[in-house]
């Protein structure tokens, strides 16, 4: 399987964790997970990419578009990562400045918009 | 001169046959391991942008793709069918605010992301649309320093 995916709540958030590699054929399962979550009304999101091993342009647009998506209503979508190669991504594309990035759910789950 | 040269379908499953091939070659061939994550993700983007042009114009063709080890250099070469590329957002660190504020999957968004990922980036006109050069100085094969010690 080339990309794993599970759901829990903590306290009011959902966090996604997500395993393998984020790439232009993987993506779209990531993208029907986050439209799932959002049709179910959750709109405070947490996603965990410590577990991912690979992520490209086509997995940062669809967590950008879950970003949009939850804004739409008020909600959140915060980012776990630690991992240099999977932040450097991130620093490359200024998505830094938008995405709030942490180095636990913990941390993540505690913090205030 | 060693070259390995790969054709693959237009379908997104085999962007990442493409990035192992290019990663296994590029290893070979004596990149460092700390520039072979970027060589993945620069053959990643490049395959994806060609089979997604692919998908539009012809399907049918596959992408064809070559890792060259020549005179200190590594070579990655995409070929592919597109019209020529626009350049719209070339900057990468314009590739975050065009995903927010536009289209995540703005077509322009492969080509502005390598251009700030690998130093080495071209586009250059190719033999049926364009070609994607990425480019990766190799280390110079003298022998060990080891050696010299005995």
């Amino acid at each position: 399987m080339d990309l794993t995916l599970s759901t829990r709540r903590e306290g009011d958030r959902t966090v996604v964790v997500v395993g393998g590699e984020i790439d232009v054929y993987t993506a779209p399962k990531l993208r029907e997970q986050l439209v799932e979550l959002e049709t179910a009304g959750q709109h405070h999101l947490i996603i965990d990419l410590e577990q991912v091993e690979f992520l490209d342009s086509t997995g940062l647009g669809v967590l950008v578009g879950g970003l949009k998506r939850v804004r739409v209503h008020d909600g959140s979508l915060r980012l776990v990562c630690t991992q240099e190669r999977i932040l450097k991504v991130f620093r490359i594309t200024g998505l830094t400045k938008v995405f709030p990035i942490h180095d636990s759910v913990a941390e993540a789950a505690s913090a205030q918009d | 001169m060693a070259t390995v040269e790969l054709r693959v379908p237009a379908a997104p499953a085999h962007v990442r046959t493409a990035r192992l091939v290019a990663v296994a070659a590029a290893r070979r061939a004596g990149l460092p391991e700390d520039l072979l994550d970027e060589l993945r993700l620069g053959v990643g983007e490049a395959c994806a942008r060609a089979v997604a042009l692919h998908l539009a114009h012809a399907p049918d063709v596959p992408v064809a793709m070559s890792v060259t080890d020549d005179a200190g250099s590594l070579t990655v070469a995409v070929d592919d069918v597109g019209p020529p590329p626009s350049f719209g957002a070339r900057e990468a660190d314009l590739v975050g605010t065009t995903m927010l504020h536009g289209e995540p999957a703005d077509p322009r968004v492969p080509l502005a992301f390598l251009a700030g990922l690998v130093d080495d980036m071209t586009v250059l006109p190719g033999p049926h649309g364009t070609t994607v050069r990425l480019r990766w100085k190799l280390p110079s094969r003298s022998a060990p320093a080891a050696w010299s010690q005995l």
